[in-house]
């Protein structure tokens, strides 16, 4: 086997056990924020087991996946087996694919302990290094979930189930639009579809995308919630309305796999985020700018990018509690008339200042224009949609709307 | 009803400004409200570890006791109010001629059965001696059904048990069982 065999065979080993154990924890941070909301303390019980040391209820995660493998394994009668069973697959299989070409930092230099090289060169902290179509990598794969989606809802053969995934089906295909719009403009503006070249291009010019092009930040933000289906835009699977959406039918650990799955896409959504707008591993004056790293310049690369990500969770968690769901019709209208116009503006934008800095009208690196247009315009197309087309908040039929309550129908 | 009926008022929603269309002031009130409890007291309280503030024994509705009068001898007179008070029919009294001079009956036996019981206290408001009274002991626990249906023995050392801690309710209260 050759090196870079064993350097990927040992990068995907790292990865899932890492991104397991981040999502059994991520859930007891999730519960522990739900909790701190809402006045109460959270899971502070479970620790080591067989003593008194309880370390704040860290051992929790753990009690969760025994209790989930010590479930019965229950499949109804009435599901149709091979896609009810296929259905978790499908969505973990892609939730974790996704991880292939997300860098977790840059570079590490060469493993040189003793006077033993590894591979001889700097190993890239990613799986799979130097995909050219890093994104549409990721878009292609987020969008398979839709199918575990779509099948564990058709294959429950159940109500509440099949509501769920065909709302979810809907949300997701109308957000991954805006969603690819908001991205657009950083790959103008950057010139590459790879993931790292993207953390680059920040990192020399010093200005996050964030900066640049906020509207593409609000439109993707909003997307990708609505695609990791969190709430506000947690139709899929509203609890109090379908019970539990797609997967009602699903117990023990064909249910922990659409949980993992899950979280798994918020989690892809919070480094995405993070990659794309803020920068990735990128921090003025703490990390360098280039591929040239120490061990110790690796591991602060390494910890700012945990940091970012850790923080765009907690917004993401705490959102969970700060927003009602939005109404079907709601979501709809948000995805297709608020946040499509919004996310094809930022790309006009874009594709407008990336034009004129290519034919030379404007400077090169001229990284200040670009913000103050970018903020200018998304002050614009915000306050202009507020104001053009505001969000339909009362859907009830009333005489006068053309609607079933006209008098000449309700007489026919 | 029509929906053309002149009695439906049909009401039409407050319009939301400029702000409330942009959504994020809201957004930001939302928010704010969130942050402002994470770090807020919490309300939890770690049970066994720690005791539950009961704000007033004297109205908290917890274990039942029989209570005993000055002579150590049971209050009761088996005149079965509670019992015909009971909505829940969780009470179980046999009567007995009584022993003592000053009063015809007295309880043989007197069961609670704390499974069925609701707490709602009618039990305690029913009765003319002041003989059955609710505690504020609130962890009821055991092992069978049997060990929770609570006999006379039981229940008086229920008394001996509270007595110190909660004295007699009528007596706090200030209104004294007339002679």
């Amino acid at each position: 086997m050759s090196p870079d065999l064993i350097a990927a065979l040992v990068k995907i080993a790292l990865l899932i056990g890492g991104l397991m154990t981040a999502a059994a924890y991520l859930v007891l941070l999730e519960r522990w924020i739900a909790a701190w909301v809402q006045d109460r303390k959270g899971p502070n019980r479970v620790g080591i087991p067989l003593t008194d040391i309880k370390l704040f209820g860290l051992g929790q995660p753990l009690a969760d996946g025994l209790k989930f493998i010590f479930k019965e394994e229950y499949t109804p009668a009435h599901v149709d087996k091979a896609l009810f069973v296929l259905a978790p697959l499908v969505i973990l299989a892609a939730a974790l694919a996704i991880f292939a070409v997300i860098p977790f930092g840059s570079v590490v230099p060469d493993f040189d302990i003793w006077g033993y090289k590894f591979t001889g060169d700097a190993v890239n902290l990613v799986v799979a290094p130097g995909v050219d179509v890093g994104l549409i990598y990721v878009f292609a794969l987020s969008s398979i979930a839709v199918y575990g989606v779509i099948l564990g809802g058709w294959s429950s053969n159940n109500k509440y189930s099949f509501i769920g995934g065909l709302r979810s089906s809907a949300q997701l295909i109308a957000y991954e639009i805006p969603m690819g719009l908001g991205i657009l403009g950083i790959v103008l503006s950057t010139g590459s579809l790879r993931l790292d070249a993207i953390i680059g291009s920040q990192a020399q010019s010093g200005w996050w995308n964030a900066m640049t092009q906020p509207l593409g930040l609000l439109v993707f933000t909003v997307a990708a919630f609505a695609e990791a289906a969190r709430l506000p835009f947690d139709l899929p699977e509203a609890e109090q309305e379908l019970i539990g959406g797609y997967h009602t039918e699903y117990a023990g650990m064909k249910l922990i796999l659409f949980l993992i799955a899950e979280f798994l896409h918020m989690i892809t959504a919070a480094l995405l985020i993070v990659i794309l707008f803020f920068g990735g591993w990128h921090f003025w004056g703490l990390t360098g700018a280039d591929d040239q790293v120490t061990w110790l310049g690796a591991l602060l690369r390494i910890f700012v990018l945990v940091t970012k990500f850790m923080l765009v969770v907690l917004f993401f968690m705490l959102v969970r509690w700060s927003w009602p769901r939005f109404r079907f019709d709601q979501l709809m209208s948000l995805a297709w008339k608020v946040m499509l116009p919004l996310g094809l503006l930022n790309l006009a934008t874009m594709a407008i200042l990336v034009e004129l800095e290519a034919n030379g009208t404007l400077p090169v690196g001229s990284q200040g224009t670009f913000a103050l247009v970018g903020w200018g315009v998304m002050l614009v197309g915000w306050i202009g949609s507020a104001l053009v087309a505001p969000l339909q908040t009362d859907n009830r039929p009333r005489p006068g709307a053309g609607g079933l309550l006209e008098p000449e129908r309700l007489l026919a | 009803m029509q929906a053309t009926d002149p009695d439906i008022y049909w009401i039409t929603e407050p319009q939301l400004g400029l702000a409330g269309n942009m959504y994020l002031p809201l957004f930001m009130q939302g928010l704010t409200t969130t942050v402002k409890h994470l770090f807020s007291p919490k309300v939890t309280v770690s049970f066994p570890e720690e005791r539950p503030q009961i704000g007033n024994p004297l109205i908290y509705r917890g274990v039942h006791r029989l209570n005993k009068d000055e002579a150590g001898r049971v209050k009761c007179v088996a005149c079965f109010l509670c019992a015909t008070a009971c909505p829940a029919h969780c009470i179980d009294i046999v009567a007995a001629p009584s022993p003592w001079p000053d009063r015809e009956k007295y309880p043989e036996s007197f069961t609670i059965d704390e499974l069925r019981c609701i707490f709602c206290g009618m039990c305690e408001e029913a009765c003319p001696v002041d003989a059955v009274e609710l505690t504020s002991l609130l962890d009821l626990t055991g092992r069978s059904r049997e060990e929770m249906i609570f006999d006379k023995e039981k229940l008086l050392s229920v008394y001996d048990m509270t007595q110190a801690a909660e004295p007699m309710k009528s007596l706090e209260l200030g209104n004294a069982p007339s002679k």
